[in-house]
């Protein structure tokens, strides 16, 4: 299979103004939710009051120069910030109706619905097959056939199943770093996630394989809503249909991806966007 | 000649470089330091090997000890020190990993408990192992044995230096190397696999089983095979607990007394009535202890190798 880097457009440059994939849909109910979050590492605010909303089977990108908390947030959505110590939050978290910070939120089912992809590949050191049924076994799927279509049905549209369809009983840590990452983007599809969160998922892969990985993005956003974290503005006027930008700790502006990257309303998005800073 | 800097006169950087001769001397002590151990190693191993390789025969390696030790074999320290480590490791290894794992996974690190528990890791890994060997003895065999003699209405059984309890000690003394080999492979595993495995919806036990054990795996098997290398050495932990200056039959029961190669070495270089007699077959024993030790090690090695392999894919 050969990658054709062309076919993936800049949206930016070749959607029509009018087209209405560009523009989310406002009038169905927001899927992701923050109010007034605030988070602190120890004594040290690392979101100072976040609000956003975020439409189902969207792209929101959320882009911002290193250490303005962009990860962080993206973390908290299914709280993997849990595993650092010390680490205090206010405010509100939601998808859909679940109230993410809750107390008595069971942390494994949300983190079932609400899929994650890291920045580095991570595949576990097991065959192919094994990474993507990972979490199916946790969830007690014990049946050969089930586990076999499933794995087949996330491969596919991972866009990796030609690839390894003939090597699935081979360790997952021969494959290539973008081979890799998209493993790891079945793996958390397998277990039908609503969510995809992804935190630079293509800072580690070369240009092709990048360009795979955003093309995969756009084809996924159909059945998942997506929150891209990425450093690259590029990347994020390619694949997301919104795009938060943050600084500080605080969300300076969200909005519509090509209105904020063409004529952003506030000077601080203007500077970062044109490379004045960041 | 002199030359100006910031408006200051300052000598002249010199033409030639000062001799290195520090350095040359550094290269040849560390050197030198560095061939002394092989040479120790080799000087160790070669003498038991030149005197000891003719002893070592089938009759000596299935023989028992004739004669006031002056003759015969050595089976039944081998087989007493192969029993002994072999109960040891039963007790050692599921203790000290699941020490391990709790310290590393589920303790919170600043609390007063954990930080009680790790300082006694770390103080037992310097208890000297004699010490150990009275513990046993005062705690095992006296508290521990005689109560359960008590209790089960028993003439004098668990109350006597015996096989498990010796096993019991030698636990106890190579504890630490267990719970450190264990901890630090789990620690070697990437976060990544952590919060890939939490990200998947596992709680944390099925990532402790299915993700953080099978990688921490080859450490933890080279901790255990080295703690039992090391256990089938030693002596003091075993003199008063369990090992017998000689026996006229194998232990069957955990109760049994036994013979073991290490004190067996001990009573043959020290207890013998006839020194020059002896001599061969201390070498013997010495040479079948070595062989022992290292062949554990090298298994040990092999198979770290074999299971880092497996986990990087390359099989």
């Amino acid at each position: 299979m050969v990658t054709d880097v062309p076919t993936i457009r800049t949206r930016l440059a070749d959607a029509p103004a009018t087209d209405p994939a560009a523009t989310p849909p406002q009038a169905s109910p927001p899927h992701l939710v923050a109010r007034d979050f605030h988070l602190f590492y120890g004594s040290n605010e690392a979101l100072k009051g976040v609000s956003l909303e975020i439409p189902a089977r969207t792209v929101t990108a959320i882009i911002g120069p290193s250490g303005c908390g962009k990860s962080t947030l993206l973390r908290s959505f299914n709280r993997m910030n849990d595993l650092i110590p010390n680490v205090r939050v206010t405010g509100e978290l939601r998808i859909s109706e679940l109230n993410v910070l809750a107390r008595d939120t069971d942390v494994v089912d949300l983190r079932r619905r609400v899929g994650m992809v890291f920045q580095r590949p991570n595949p576990f050191p097991k065959s192919i097959f094994e990474n993507v049924v990972f979490g199916l076994r946790l969830l007690g799927v014990k049946d050969r056939g089930e586990l076999e279509v499933r794995a087949e049905d996330s491969l596919r549209r991972a866009a990796l199943w030609d690839e390894v369809k003939d090597r699935l009983d081979h360790s997952a840590m021969a494959l290539s770093g973008g081979q890799q990452q998209r493993l790891c983007i079945a793996r958390s599809m397998a277990i039908e996630p609503e969510v995809l969160l992804m935190d630079e998922p293509a800072s580690a892969l070369d240009p092709t394989a990048t360009a795979r990985v955003e093309e995969l993005i756009l084809e996924l956003k159909s059945r998942y809503t997506i929150v891209v974290v990425t450093h690259n503005m590029q990347q994020a006027a390619r694949v997301s249909d919104r795009t938060a930008f943050m600084m500080q700790g605080e969300l300076v502006e969200f909005g519509d991806t090509r209105q904020l990257f063409t004529s952003p309303h506030k000077k601080l998005t203007e500077d970062y966007i044109t490379g004045r800073f960041g | 000649m002199s030359a100006v800097i910031l408006g200051q006169k300052v000598a002249p950087l010199p033409a030639v470089r000062p001799s290195d001769a520090p350095g040359r001397a550094f290269t040849l002590l560390s050197g030198f330091a560095a061939l002394l151990i092989v040479l120790m190693t080799a000087l160790i191993i070669g003498d038991v090997v030149v005197h000891g390789w003719q002893t070592v025969t089938w009759e000596f390696l299935s023989g028992v000890p004739r004669q006031g030790m002056t003759e015969g074999g050595i089976w039944p320290a081998i087989y007493g020190s192969l029993l002994l480590v072999v109960l040891m490791t039963f007790a050692l290894v599921p203790f000290g990993v699941g020490a391990a794992i709790y310290l590393n996974e589920y303790a919170n690190p600043d609390a007063p408990f954990t930080r009680a528990v790790r300082f006694s890791v770390h103080n037992l890994a310097g208890v000297p192992s004699i010490v150990f060997g009275l513990f046993g003895l005062g705690f095992f065999v006296q508290f521990v044995g005689m109560q359960m003699d008590r209790a089960l209405g028993l003439d004098v059984t668990w109350g006597q230096p015996a096989l498990i309890w010796a096993s019991l000690t030698l636990a106890l003394l190579n504890l630490p190397v267990v719970i450190v080999t264990t901890e630090e492979s789990l620690r070697a595993v990437p976060r990544e696999m952590r919060e890939a495995s939490l990200a998947l919806g596992a709680t944390r036990w099925q990532t402790i089983r299915h993700v953080l054990l099978p990688q921490a795996m080859p450490g933890i098997l080279t901790g255990a095979i080295l703690s039992v290398s090391r256990g089938a050495g030693e002596v003091a932990p075993i003199l008063f607990t369990g090992a017998a200056y000689f026996l006229p039959y194998l232990p069957t029961s955990p109760t049994d007394q036994f013979m073991e190669l290490g004190y067996h070495v001990f009573v043959l270089a020290t207890q013998s009535p006839d020194v020059d007699a002896t001599k061969p077959l201390l070498y013997g024993t010495v040479l079948v202890l070595l062989l022992m030790t290292l062949l554990l090690n090298l298994t040990a090695m092999l198979l770290r190798a074999r299971l880092r392999a497996n986990l990087a894919g390359r099989s």
